[in-house]
């Protein structure tokens, strides 16, 4: 998508009204029978009030323009008419029957999630998101990709900017997915607007919400609830695949999971060098802490302690790992050791050791993932 | 009252600070009052100008998303509890003793206190943002656990909110005892102006929620520093619980910001229409049926919380009924300029604007009192277009119409109209460049309280800064505007519009530093508290 010229388009919106049918002005195209649903039921709202707004204000100008004092209209001077008081008492409560009428039935509808053919949990973190195919033990996480030094410049240029992740959820055509949402830390809340669901994932307890693609389809979404600094970066993105696409892709992500486990175990044994660890580190860290601790280390003051300098990172080795590993609880900071293998973890925590002015004395200096996987058992 | 007079005995009082220091006169303590909040609007306003200069393109430009999480907070807070509520305090304060000929407040020292709080409180408040960490970022609704996560700041906010809330409830206690007991013999209760009403009720509504507010707020207090876990899963708590208790607060205090403004437009439409109101009673029934729902609704705030569908439908229901008593009040705005003689002074103008505007801010109401629908649309730019038509064209419309309705009266000068018009169109057209577009974000899926956007919807947040900063701008034009009024200008006169009624029009203009020390006499055929 090309970047927008301020002039052009302001220029576009005030000349060319037709030009507006090029921008979105409604809900997205529904995906799911609730979004259609949920579509149809605003439209008719809408339509409602457009048409009250009419009636109610097509009299008030013609009384503003024909009754006004210039044109030498005298006042009347009636003060009240129980009739007409009564009249429109009663007739609007007519019409907010009808309109209450199917949104009850769409409220049931949608807080139906029995009969559900799978179950994904969807765990919301500061600022990422977290599902868990509960049937088949798969698990990811799905962070934003759009890259940091691209929403700093100041000039998008992704075509998806803010809106795209490195590991979608991934759901197959005509199965009716149940959410189950939580989270770890803040309230998130998991919204997909084509697919007609936004649901609060709430630290502690489990909510729940349900959706059925028809179609093969791509659908992004966003955290809707205020979460922190990260509010508006961590995206959702739901990937609707044929049934046979997500068996097959099923299969891979288990097999996936299998070599990788196998990667770790291996590195597990395996002892790195500080350069080999280092050069992880930094991509480790700038995908996971430099929002808040700054790609300088210098934190932000008040709010995230810096890491350069910091009494943590430049003490015990021991205390730091603890720190990344189980995070600390009522703040930010995340606790690593669920999100991130053992070699990032490792590898991060070695970056933060000599980086920066931190000199951390050998062999302090260097954790290797055997470290990080004996705190697992 | 000749020139000797006005300068003897009881009419002296102390100059320079020490007259607003001490004062215990209602009408100088709502000048402080007016003051106050629009030099709060102000402040408030230009936090608005940098989250719409940031939105104005995609990608982070100005402004980091902490500190733009702290603009949206404290705007937020700032236009609440400093700029709306005062100002409506403020015409409370000038207004009730007048209109009821009262010769002050019930409690004018109370009524010194409930004012000087209220600038220490905004110090403490914005002060904040200078401390580690900088200001509250956690939303105006301060919801937790991210509440819990904050510096400094945070706590600062609470006690702010305090000391706010303490402000609120004894401005309420005197106003709610001012009107029950000072009125001028023969002026019954239905028979009181409908502006004087509509503050009644805003009273017990303060008096009743701000207490729960002040409540909550500590909750948050003791979770953050004393061990307890009121809203922290971990101990047995439910961040919900603070949801609805926020909300039994919250959705209360719509109203507070809403009723006096019905009260202001009820008042300004028959004078301007040269016509009595249309159905007094009605309109009073309607606004107490408003302040008594407002009550049984505050879930609506929490629709994709995971409540249970009864409770959904049950909170749908009964929000759905407030637009029954809402729609009653504009009917009889408009039963009222029916075959009226209609003119269009500046506060007609801002009074005619706020019907239309806070009825679409009404209409978006009713589309988000949907559960299906507030499922798409919660916590979107859709509900930000909502509230700013409720708030800035429902409330700040009203107080601008209200500040120039009654300036003749409080300083002795006609404004001057040409620049009234023009601050009325100015504000009124971007307003609506401003808030209208918000809708389409909303739609299109842009939630609020996010620093940067994807690139679809850069043209619709375009409009919307171009917008901000028209509105931002015209504002400086009312401070103009109303500086010059204060400083000189054609003389008012006792009664500068034809059409009104009420009590204040028998007085002077400007109003005597003292006035209706003796009670005003009705006539016989009085209505409604007319002269």
């Amino acid at each position: 998508m090309n970047r927008v010229k301020p002039p052009f388009s302001i220029a576009l919106i005030l000349a060319a009204p037709g030009a507006l049918a090029e921008m979105a002005i409604n809900l997205p195209p529904p995906a799911t029978g609730i979004a259609r649903d949920i579509y149809d039921l605003h439209t008719l709202v809408l339509w409602i009030c457009f048409g009250i707004f009419l009636v109610v204000f097509l009299p008030m100008f013609y009384a503003l323009w024909r009754h006004r004092k210039a044109a030498g209209h005298a006042a009347a001077g009636f003060r009240d008419n129980t009739r007409l008081e009564v009249l429109w008492t009663v007739v609007p409560v007519l019409i907010l029957i009808g309109m209450a009428w199917p949104a009850t039935q769409l409220i049931l509808d949608m807080k139906n999630v029995g009969d559900s053919d799978m179950t994904v949990k969807v765990t919301g973190h500061q600022w990422r998101w977290e599902y868990e195919y509960l049937d088949d033990g798969l698990r990811l996480v799905s962070n934003m990709s759009t890259p940091r030094a691209e929403i700093d410049s100041g000039r998008p240029q992704s075509a998806h900017y803010l809106l795209e992740v490195d590991r979608p959820l991934v759901v197959p055509t005509g199965s009716k997915v149940r959410l189950v949402l939580t989270a770890t830390d803040v309230i998130h809340s998991w919204w997909v607007p084509a697919l007609g669901v936004k649901q609060d994932a709430i630290p502690g307890f489990i909510k729940e919400a349900w959706f059925r693609v028809d179609k093969p389809g791509t659908f992004r979404g966003q955290c809707a609830e205020l979460c922190g600094m990260g509010h508006g970066f961590m995206p959702i993105v739901v990937e609707a695949v044929t049934p046979e696409q997500f068996a097959a892709w099923k299969a891979g992500q288990m097999a996936g999971v299998a070599t990788t486990r196998a990667t770790a175990q291996a590195a597990i044994g395996k002892v790195f060098s500080i350069a080999e660890l280092m050069a992880r580190g930094e991509q480790v860290y700038n995908a996971n802490c430099a929002v808040c601790h700054q790609s300088t280390g210098l934190g932000i003051p008040g709010a995230f302690p810096a890491m350069d300098g910091s009494a943590i990172v430049n003490g015990p080795k021991l205390a730091h790992i603890d720190r990344v590993f189980n995070g600390k609880p009522g703040t930010s900071m995340q606790a690593f050791g669920k999100l991130l293998p053992d070699q990032d973890i490792a590898a991060v925590i070695t970056y933060e050791r000599n980086s920066w002015h931190n000199r951390v004395a050998a062999p302090d200096n260097i954790v290797q993932p055997a470290e990080i996987a004996a705190l697992r058992h | 009252m000749d020139a000797a007079a006005i300068h003897s005995g009881y009419q002296s009082h102390p100059t320079g600070p020490m007259r607003w220091l001490t004062s215990t006169n209602h009408k100088d303590i709502g000048t402080l009052y007016l003051w106050f909040s629009l030099s709060m609007f102000l402040v408030a306003g230009s936090l608005a100008m940098l989250i719409r200069a940031e939105l104005f393109q995609p990608g982070l430009q100005l402004v980091q998303p902490g500190l733009f999480n702290q603009l949206t907070t404290m705007h937020g807070l700032l236009m609440i509890f400093g700029a709306i509520m005062p100002a409506f305090v403020g015409f409370a304060n000038w207004q009730v003793p007048l209109m009821i000929g009262a010769p002050d407040m019930a409690f004018p020292r109370l009524n010194n206190w409930s004012f000087w709080l209220l600038p220490a409180a905004a110090c403490l408040m914005l002060s904040s943002f200078f401390v580690p960490g900088g200001a509250t970022s956690g939303g105006w609704t301060m919801y937790p656990p991210l509440y819990i996560q904050g510096g400094i700041a945070y706590d600062m906010t609470i006690f702010a909110i305090h000391i706010m809330g303490l402000s609120s409830i004894l401005g309420a206690i005197n106003i709610i005892v001012t009107i029950l007991n000072l009125r001028t013999p023969g002026m019954k209760l239905m028979t009181m102006p409908i502006f004087v009403w509509t503050w009644l009720i805003t009273a017990y509504l303060l008096v009743a929620v701000m207490p729960v507010l002040a409540s909550v707020v500590t909750m948050l207090l003791t979770d953050r520093h004393f061990g307890t876990h009121f809203f922290d899963a971990a101990g047995g708590g439910d961040p919900v619980m603070f949801q609805h208790l926020f909300w039994f607060f919250g959705h209360p205090e719509v109203y507070i910001m809403i009723l006096p403004a019905f009260g202001i437009v009820s008042t300004i439409i028959p004078t301007f229409a040269r016509k009595p109101l249309f159905g007094y009673v009605s309109m009073v029934y309607a606004v107490a049926s408003i302040a008594i729902l407002s009550f049984l609704v505050w879930a609506h705030h929490m629709f994709t919380s995971g409540l249970p569908a009864g409770a959904q439908i049950f909170f749908m229901y009964s929000t759905m009924l407030i637009a029954v008593p809402t729609g009653v009040k504009v009917f009889n705005w408009v039963a009222t300029l029916w075959r009226g003689s209609i003119s269009f002074e500046t506060p007609m103008l801002f009074a005619l604007a706020m019907v239309c505007l806070f009825t679409i801010g009404g209409f978006s109401g009713l589309v988000l009192a949907m559960v299906p629908v507030d499922v798409q649309l919660q916590d979107t730019y859709y509900v930000v277009a909502h509230f700013h038509y409720v708030l800035f064209a429902g409330a700040a419309l009203s107080i601008m119409g209200g500040i120039y309705y009654w300036l003749p009266k409080w300083t002795g000068h006609m404004y001057d109209e040409r620049l009234g018009q023009i601050h009325f169109w100015l504000t009124a057209i971007a307003c609506n460049i401003t808030f209208f577009p918000m809708h389409f974000l909303g739609l299109a899926g842009m939630p609020r309280r996010i620093p940067d956007y994807a690139p679809q919807f850069a043209d619709f947040n375009m409009m919307a800064s171009v917008g901000g900063f028209v509105l931002g701008a015209s504002q400086l034009l009312f401070l103009y505007t109303v500086i010059k009024c204060i400083r000189g200008g054609a003389a008012a006169g006792d009664k500068p519009w034809e059409g009104a009624t009420t009590l204040e029009w028998t007085l002077p203009s400007p109003a005597p530093y003292h006035s209706f020390t003796t009670p005003p006499t009705l006539e016989p055929d009085n209505h409604h508290g007319h002269a």
